[in-house]
């Protein structure tokens, strides 16, 4: 078991940010893969140290092992400068090496090489001209193409979050870096905010406000900060969830009696019903492939996941052990689903195979909900309430590596991850 | 008088919780209102004179009337309205009956365990099961809307029994209020 403490937060007050996450991890069992991550020639002399930000990634995974570099001199930046017998001597078996050269106009060359060290063979090399302000996004793309050479899966580390920070008894929706850094307020009220939601191209957020003093379903343009609201019924209005085409909402609705479930277009309009149970059906999640509907219902007496097909059918269940499961949302595969179990009282976030309906509970607290799928699938960002307060936390699907997102601001609560992103 | 003063002061200062602090200040309020003669000032009536009259004559507000009451607390994992309850919610209404234009909404709320979006949905349906009573009782459907806070508003803020059961609750609303 190693454990790494990884004190982003007080970078970022460096940098006057107001409301960062801080990200301890935890990893137990399981291979990590060592790599060296040397400096780059010439990045002190830029804003921001693009090897911090990518050793910072790839740590944060707990996938991978930093490999000590002090003493190397001088910094390698081309593959005939690199001494192979010091990096197996020091244990490696990926090595980074790098440099940043300023250009004309006041942009920058970052040029990095990822090493193979056992066959002393390079793996990548890319080259990017970008603005100086744009150096910790170019980490970001750097560290998703060690990760995804090293690993085999697609790195998540160009993407956003967002997550509802309450402090004092303001509600802020704040969107930023899948690390916690940027975050940018792009909502507050002195309502609550609720169960945001991405759209598929990551454009706009769908998110529940109480601005009206009761719940409405909002739809928010991120680039033009305009807001549409595109469900505004008798009753409750809530709980969207977009179609992987961008083109429609599951929606909540309590406009009939209890709450259940309706489909809406994504711009507002007419609600078509899709569920008719004599209980409550909320929660709805399309697969990605856009042909079921997982959701939950109380129906049979104790809430419970089910999944109808999308274009109409019978609902099945899919939860029998425990008498709560609850808040489905298919991983990006489609082939698993995470939710919210009960047991004894605690409130844990299980993973379910939807092929064989084997499932494990992936975490230990007292009172988690609103799992979140990284688009890669590897990673579940989740609520984590720890005596009364709301934090983050995230679990790798296998549930090895465990991740405390906390931040200094306030409560922070109902996280929901972004997709990949277009470019 | 200065014990309402000092809980109005500190009710003003923590943000946050004034609503809550508003709902419990009025019939301590009302009482004074009502043993105060007409004419005779009291502390509270020169603080806030705008209110005398509406409390006089408002049963909504009469702390001695079962109108004033609003609020139905329920068991966990429940929306059952208990029969304590009943005389309050059959009083209201008798009232929708007698004052045509009325208009309610129902609050539900739950306490903090659980899934939000669940407890969302959990608390319309305690509002629900108050509304069902009032409809049975005569009261037309359109004239109550029923909503949730879910877990989203808490009138207690501890973590334990004595909180949530302050917080698995539905208020009645008039329209207007």
């Amino acid at each position: 078991m190693s454990r790494w403490f990884l004190f982003l937060g007080a970078l970022l007050l460096a940098l006057g940010a107001g409301a960062q996450l801080e990200i301890d991890i935890t990893t137990s069992g399981g291979r990590q893969i060592p790599i060296a991550v040397m400096p780059l020639k010439g990045e002190s002399a830029q804003p921001q140290p693009v090897s911090e930000v990518v050793a910072a990634d790839l740590a944060r995974t707990g996938l991978f092992r930093l490999v000590n570099t002090v003493g190397v001199s001088p910094l390698p930046t081309e593959p005939s400068e690199v001494n192979f017998a010091d990096w197996t001597t020091r244990t490696a078996e990926a090595l980074v090496i790098g440099k940043v050269e300023p250009q004309s106009e006041g942009r920058v060359e970052v040029r990095f090489r990822l090493f193979d060290v056992a066959k002393q063979s390079q793996l990548a090399s890319y080259s990017y001209v970008v603005a100086p302000a744009q150096l910790r996004a170019t980490a970001h793309r750097i560290a998703d193409l060690i990760y995804e050479r090293l690993t085999g899966d697609k790195g998540v580390f160009s993407t956003k979050i967002t997550y509802v920070v309450k402090r004092s008894g303001r509600y802020e929706l704040h969107v930023a870096d899948a690390d916690g850094f940027n975050a940018q307020t792009v909502l507050a009220s002195n309502e609550p905010i609720m169960s945001p939601a991405w759209s598929p191209d990551g454009s706009r957020l769908a998110y529940v406000s109480f601005d009206q003093k009761k719940p409405i379903v909002v739809v928010q343009n991120l680039a033009q900060g305009t807001t549409r609201i595109v469900a505004n019924h008798r009753g409750n209005n809530s709980a969207p969830a977009w179609s992987p085409d961008g083109q429609h909402l599951l929606v909540a609705l309590s406009k009939d009696g209890l709450t259940q479930i309706y489909r809406i277009p994504a711009a507002g309009g007419d609600p078509q019903r899709l569920t008719d149970s004599p209980g409550i059906d909320t929660q709805p999640a399309y697969s990605p492939d856009g042909q079921w509907i997982a959701f939950t219902s109380d129906r049979g007496g104790s809430p419970q996941v089910y999944r109808m097909p999308a274009a109409g059918g019978a609902p099945q269940r899919l939860t029998f052990e425990g008498t709560y499961n609850v808040g489905p949302r298919f991983s990006p595969d489609g082939k698993a689903l995470a939710y919210v179990t009960r047991e004894g009282g605690r409130f844990r976030i299980a993973l379910m195979e939807l092929a064989t309906g084997q499932f494990q509970a992936l975490t230990e607290g007292a009172l988690d909900d609103s799992p979140t799928f990284a688009p890669n699938g590897k990673m579940i960002l989740y609520e984590a309430s720890v005596g009364g307060r709301g934090n983050l936390a995230a679990v790798s699907w296998d549930g090895r590596v465990r991740q405390r997102l906390t931040s200094s601001a306030g409560d922070v609560q109902d996280p929901a991850w972004g997709p990949m992103p277009t470019n | 008088m200065k014990n309402v003063a000092l809980c109005l002061a500190v009710a003003a200062l923590a943000a946050g919780c004034a609503t809550k602090e508003a709902r419990q200040d009025a019939p301590v309020t009302d009482r004074s209102a009502g043993v105060t003669q007409p004419g005779q000032a009291s502390p509270s009536t020169t603080t806030r004179p705008a209110q005398q009259p509406t409390i006089a004559g408002n049963p909504l507000r009469d702390p001695s009337n079962i109108l004033s009451k609003r609020s139905v607390f329920f068991e966990y994992d429940s929306n059952l309205v208990k029969d304590e309850y009943r005389g309050m919610v059959q009083a209201h209404s008798r009232y929708m009956g007698d004052t045509r234009d009325s208009r309610i909404r129902i609050e539900g709320n739950c306490d903090e365990r659980g899934s939000r979006e669940y407890n969302l949905a959990l608390g319309q349906r305690r509002a629900e099961s108050v509304k069902k009573m009032m409809t049975v009782l005569g009261v037309s459907d359109g004239r109550i809307e029923t909503i949730s806070y879910g877990e989203e508003k808490p009138m207690a803020t501890g973590h334990d029994e004595q909180a949530w059961s302050q917080n698995r609750r539905a208020d009645i609303k008039y329209a207007g209020e």
